[in-house]
């Protein structure tokens, strides 16, 4: 739980879940890549693979497949769809 | 004695930002997302007669061209291709440097007509620092098979600058984007670019900040770009700066 960012972040899409961006946890350069990869509050995103690893995983972003590790999808805060 | 191309600065700068003799008229840059068809465009306007190197002090591959249109000799200059201009990859800061501190006649920021969302970052990036701009909207052929279809007028009055669609891997647009590129170049266009308004609190610290840089850099450079990547805390325009000034002085050195 996190009081300024609601309850789930990125990771917790199960894969084939769709969400909605809803808050950044991140600063600086980090945050800049996320917003430039067009994840804006509103943004849905879709995972859609995760690797045998577990780490990173694939998501559907603004109509591109971007793999992200959990290290920054665990601060890109969603509402589950 | 009034000052030549060479002796201007800008000419002879834009040579240290390229470390290529460049002769002709205008220098014009091409940027753009990754795989939009950048190098399709600089290949149909330049053909052969290409440069290849490293762009100076980096690892990133540099490629140079030339052609003429409507008796206008043109270095066109292909840039890596990025997502944006201030993330800070190597690729990023050649890009950003280049369209801030080397001053290109114009820079056409190729995107992709059918993934439009994404492109229009790096397109209002590169308006935030250049007004001399072009978007050259690619693969409108891609776009039409994907029943796509994009208002050209309505987006060239919102960005404030040309749109010019084109499908470049079978030539289409592109003698309007060379007619379009040396209005641009030449002044002959008017442009208003579009300019993000950001709150009230950070417009006044841009402001104040810009008006600190006033006296310390050259009127060429955008001191609003300047003051917002300060604020960000983006200490590599700093660099950025020094080694403009440094070049800058050199040349100025060397002309007196
Ligand atoms: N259908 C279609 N394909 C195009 C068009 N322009 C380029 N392509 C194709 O798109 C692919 C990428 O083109 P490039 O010119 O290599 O793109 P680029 O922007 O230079 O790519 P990077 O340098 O990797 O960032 C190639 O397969 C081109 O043939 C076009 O207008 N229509
Ligand atoms: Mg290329």
């Amino acid at each position: 739980m996190d009081a300024t960012h609601g309850n789930s972040n990125l990771v917790s899409l199960c894969v084939g879940q769709r969400g909605v961006v809803t808050s950044l946890a991140a600063e600086g350069i980090g945050r800049r890549r996320m917003l430039d990869l067009g994840l804006v509050p509103g943004t849905i995103v879709e995972s859609v693979r995760r690797s045998p690893a577990g780490d990173p995983t694939a998501y559907i972003i603004r109509g591109t497949v971007i793999a992200l590790r959990s290290e920054e999808s665990s601060k890109i805060f969603v509402n589950p769809l | 004695m009034g000052l030549t191309h060479q002796s201007s600065g800008k000419g002879a700068l834009r040579e240290d930002y390229l470390n290529y003799n460049v002769k002709g008229d205008y220098v014009i840059a091409l940027a753009g997302n990754p795989n939009t068809g950048k190098s399709t465009v600089f290949n149909a306007l330049t053909g052969l007669k290409q440069h290849t190197g490293n762009w100076p002090g980096k690892t990133v591959v540099q490629a140079l061209g030339n052609y003429k249109h409507g008796q206008k000799q043109i270095t066109l200059v292909d840039l890596p291709g990025t997502y944006s201009l201030l993330a800070n990859s190597p690729e990023e800061q050649v890009a950003r440097d280049f369209i801030c501190f080397a001053e290109p006649d114009a820079t056409v920021v190729v995107v992709d007509a059918t993934c439009l969302e994404r492109n229009l970052n790096l397109a209002l990036q590169v308006l935030e620092i250049t007004p001399k701009s072009i978007i050259c909207l690619n693969l409108m052929d891609e776009a039409r098979r994907k029943k796509i279809k994009i208002d050209v007028p309505a987006l060239a009055n919102k960005l404030g600058v040309p749109v010019i669609p084109t499908a470049a891997r079978n030539g289409e647009g592109l003698t309007l984007l060379k007619d379009t590129i040396n209005l641009v170049a030449a002044g002959a266009i008017e442009l208003n670019p579009k300019r993000l308004v950001y709150d009230a609190k950070l417009e006044a610290a841009i402001l104040e900040l810009a008006g600190e840089l006033d006296s310390l850099l050259p009127p060429q450079i955008n001191r609003r770009w300047i003051a917002l990547r300060l604020i960000d805390g983006d200490y590599t325009v700093v660099d950025g700066i020094r080694k403009f000034l440094e070049k800058k002085l050199v040349k100025e050195d060397f002309a007196s």
